[in-house]
């Protein structure tokens, strides 16, 4: 192609898409094109909802598709594919289905295609560990569906969170290729991972990963009682943290997540926009491993540790009020909440401790910890080394970057190791099988204990409490087992990392926010003038 | 000249094979692929199968013979993010890059020229004097600081309130001072396709505007060294013999400067630029990052991160042929400009 070929080519090119500008078009009927510009940190990895069990792809779920139901602002649940719900006996439940739902595709939403979908959720190798108690839906007629547990499952209503239901018949039969359409591939180019059908409000118009993904509002949206007024949403990953801040503030860009907690004042003194932060409800915690060492067998060690931290100040100092301080795995609003268990910094008491373990000299210990998973998380190793080093505990930290670090936490490769939990079924025995069980790689409890602590007797505790289905009865065996563990010094808990978003003020984001961090943004308004 | 094209041939191959062999070699430092492809809760029994699955057991030499045998067929594996072959994603990258970097040689043509020339001709004026400071400015700055203070400054806007606003002469210099932002802060906005993978940003000029900070930002490390450059080249050109003699013969100084002694101060300084190219692509990763460029520097940082092997190996094959690419032009367009030198190395 020559020069002038090239320039020509260019020129219409131009001119072809001048009328594009124009695309952008009142969806709602409302009389006004609303577009909100959305950047968050990464973008979903694939639009199947099912290949990866992640904050981003439980994001794009809500816009695509619809839960059974939903959390609310306060942990209560909200129907929204299941208009109600009945226990028919122990290991069964009923579930009422919205009727005259459609499917972007145009087909009509039926008990089928939940089955279908709990089916696929049961393959999926990111889902199928919190769908195991499950044992089988069943469709009733076509508007209920019959859900059996293995055993009397008090989470059953959790787990509806999860369960988005896809077009069955959309996703059936095979493409030209002669792939399955509802295969899951992780590494590969499914039909679902480029092809969506859900209920949700909004339909993918075009999408390029890493770059942007293009909604635009559903015209058959189910929910007409819904707020929501925006036509298109753009969303564009910004990973960088200075420029996703600085595109809000320019103005470039009407809602970003999450805000780093180095800008928060200057996302707060800016006249524009607003912040909005909660206490979220991922922990962060610190494992000691009792293989490696055996000072840490001792519980009276491990509680002159947990006594010489100092969380408040790490949450004051160090996170600028940015994370709630702990003592304990599960937040404030998950049924394990001990209100008791509060900080116990106490530097005498640790150091009684210590000469009581008779190891009042002390001694030396490594420890590793992520630079780039969690919020200042290498600067909070060093002040926990800090911290250590008043009771005469030697620590040789180590920070890594996370695609490195959680190679080594596999492997335990260091004494004390970081780790950052949320708990998926927002559910406090989700924390202590994945951190405080005794380690049994077939079952896959306490696959993430790299501190081997190994209480049986907590453990059965968890075990009755998973089969309890009195939520009062079984709140109460979960805060017993937060205290057992609260004693024992099981692990250091730190804090809870915040949340926080911002937008600009026509857009009303604090309804639509939750600790989930999923913003239901089908019922986002943006104020018009 | 064909001789001089088949060696650089080899050359580029071996280059190519050379970096497959030392990225695949660190592969392991790498992290955890199948990390970043799970969630958290998934159990150890689903990641071997994955790791089994996609050839991660395998020894180290039997992983680059398959690569390698693959290779020879131009097929470079798929990326584990974006489950697609490499070459595709890096070709769909890569416009945005190109684009870039056109725009930013551009922008050094232009200004590094003239500059260059005019603080060589007037060394001791206060103009000559000002670009020479700001150049060692320019050059001590990292691109990561130069682009932040170009987004806060011309796409946030500063509010300067530093004098009485009360008096004529405070809040004509508050206003003087202030900027009211409106460039974009990041991306390339809605770009026109061209043809293939290629969208452009020079279609039109709103358009443009996306590319006017990132460019000047990548600018900024690239521009003061050729400034200095031309200038200390164009310096010493003046002092040669041929110069005094043009200048006895009574030739006129304009003929002088910009068409004797200008022609042999772009000698050296073409070599340079050709390979600066070259770099100046491996310092877009900075600046792409700052501004969310959707081209491939982004998206090799990214690949990091994610520990997408077969990504991070195909893009640094293809950064390698670049430079064998820039490098063998250079030396073309250096045996058009200055005819005695001889390619294929043979004594004049």
């Amino acid at each position: 192609m020559t020069f002038k070929k090239t320039l020509l080519a260019t020129l219409v090119g131009a001119s072809l898409t001048l009328p594009m500008a124009a695309l952008a078009q009142d969806v709602n009927g409302d009389g006004k094109d609303v577009t909100l510009r959305v950047a968050y940190d990464a973008d979903p990895v694939s639009l199947d909802i099912h290949e990866q069990l992640s904050g981003g792809i439980l994001q794009l779920s809500h816009l695509v598709f619809d839960p059974l139901v939903r959390w609310t602002q306060d942990f209560t649940f909200e129907p929204r594919l299941a208009t109600d719900w009945e226990q028919v006996d122990d290991t069964t439940m009923r579930l009422h289905l919205r009727q005259g739902v459609k499917f972007h595709s145009g087909n009509p939403f039926t008990a089928k295609d939940v089955v279908w979908t709990v089916d696929r959720l049961k393959r999926s190798p990111d889902f199928k560990a919190i769908f195991e108690p499950i044992e089988s839906a069943e469709a009733v007629d076509d508007h209920t569906v019959d859900i059996h547990t293995k055993r009397p499952y008090p989470l059953l209503l959790n787990l509806a969170t999860y369960i988005f239901p896809m077009d069955s018949e959309f996703y059936s039969g095979t493409t030209e290729a002669g792939k399955d359409k509802g295969e899951i591939v992780k590494n590969g180019n499914s039909f679902a991972s480029r092809h969506e059908s859900g209920t949700g409000p909004y339909r993918v118009t075009a999408r390029q990963q890493g770059v942007k993904v293009e909604f635009e509002r559903f015209d058959d949206y189910w929910d007409k009682d819904s707020p929501g007024n925006v036509d298109h949403i753009v969303m564009t990953p910004i990973s960088e943290n200075a420029t996703r801040v600085a595109a809000l503030l320019s103005g470039d860009v009407d809602f970003i997540a999450p805000v780093p907690p180095n800008d928060l004042e200057r996302v707060r003194a800016d006249k524009n926009v607003k912040l909005v932060t909660m206490s979220g409800t991922r922990i962060i915690t610190l494992q000691m491993n009792e293989k490696r060492v055996e000072a840490f067998k001792d519980a009276r060690v491990r509680q002159a540790i947990a006594y010489a931290v100092n969380q408040e100040a790490i949450a004051d100092r160090l996170m600028k009020g940015f994370a709630t301080p702990a003592a304990q795995l599960s937040p404030k609003g998950y049924s394990g909440h001990n209100p008791n268990l509060e900080p116990r910094y106490d530097l005498e008491k640790a150091k009684q401790l210590m000469k009581d373990a008779g190891y009042e000299d002390g001694f030396s210990i490594t420890m590793m910890a992520p630079n780039n998973r969690y919020v200042n998380d290498a600067q909070i190793a060093q002040a926990v080394a800090a911290m250590l080093a008043r009771i005469n505990i030697k620590v040789d930290l180590k920070t890594l970057p996370k695609a490195q670090y959680w190679g080594e936490f596999d492997d335990r490769a260091a004494d004390i190791m970081m780790i950052g939990w949320h708990a998926d079924t927002e559910d406090s025995a989700n924390f202590y099988q994945y951190l405080t069980e005794c380690p049994d790689p077939d079952t896959g409890a306490g696959q993430y204990n790299s501190g081997n602590y190994c209480n049986p007797e907590l453990d059965k505790l968890v075990e009755k409490a998973n089969l309890e289905t009195d939520r009062d009865k079984r709140a109460k065996m979960l805060q017993a087992v937060e205290k057992g563990l609260y004693d024992d010094a099981a692990f250091i808990p730190l804090h809870w990392q915040d949340l926080a978003w911002a937008a600009k003020n026509e857009v009303q984001i604090k309804p639509v926010l939750n600790v989930m961090n999923f913003p239901y943004l089908g019922d986002v308004v943006v104020e018009q003038d | 000249m064909i001789a001089f094209l088949i060696k650089r041939l080899f050359h580029a191959l071996l280059v190519m094979f050379v970096i497959s062999v030392v990225s695949f070699a660190i592969q392991d430092n790498l992290g955890d692929p199948i990390q970043q492809m799970v969630g958290q809760s998934v159990p150890e029994s689903e990641r071997a199968e994955l790791r089994e699955e996609l050839g991660l057991n395998d020894p180290f030499l039997v992983q680059y013979l398959r690569f390698a045998e693959n290779a020879l067929h131009f097929d470079f594996g798929y990326s584990y993010f974006y489950n697609e072959p490499t070459t595709d994603v890096i070709m769909r990258h890569l416009p945005a890059t190109l684009e870039l970097v056109f725009a930013t040689t551009l922008l050094i043509i232009l200004l590094s020229v003239p500059i260059g020339v005019y603080s060589a001709i007037r060394p001791r004026a206060w103009l000559s004097r000002l670009f020479m400071g700001v150049s060692i400015v320019g050059i001590s700055i990292p691109v990561f600081l130069t682009a932040i203070v170009l987004i806060q400054i011309f796409a946030i806007g500063i509010h300067v309130s530093l004098f009485p606003a009360d008096t004529a002469w405070g809040a004509w210099l508050n206003d003087l001072l202030s900027t009211s932002g409106g460039m974009p802060a990041y991306g390339r906005g809605d770009v026109t396709h061209v043809f293939g993978t290629w969208d452009t940003n020079f279609a039109s000029l709103s358009r443009l505007t996306y590319l006017v900070l990132p460019a000047i930002s990548l600018a900024s490390i690239m521009l003061p060294l050729f400034i200095r450059l031309i200038r200390a080249e164009m310096m010493e050109v003046l002092q040669s013999e041929y110069i005094k003699f043009a200048k006895a013969k009574g030739i006129s100084m304009r003929r002088i400067y910009f068409l004797h002694a200008l022609k042999n101060t772009m000698l050296p300084v073409i070599t340079v630029g050709g390979v600066q190219i070259g770099t100046l692509v491996a310092y877009t990763i900075l600046t792409e990052t700052v501004f969310q460029w959707p081209g491939v520097g982004l998206m090799f940082l990214d690949a990091i991160q994610r520990s997408d092997i077969p990504l991070i190996v195909t893009y640094l094959m293809v950064v390698g042929l670049i430079f064998v690419i820039t490098n063998t032009l250079v030396d073309l367009i250096y045996g058009l400009v200055n005819p005695t030198v001889k390619l294929t190395g043979k004594p004049a």
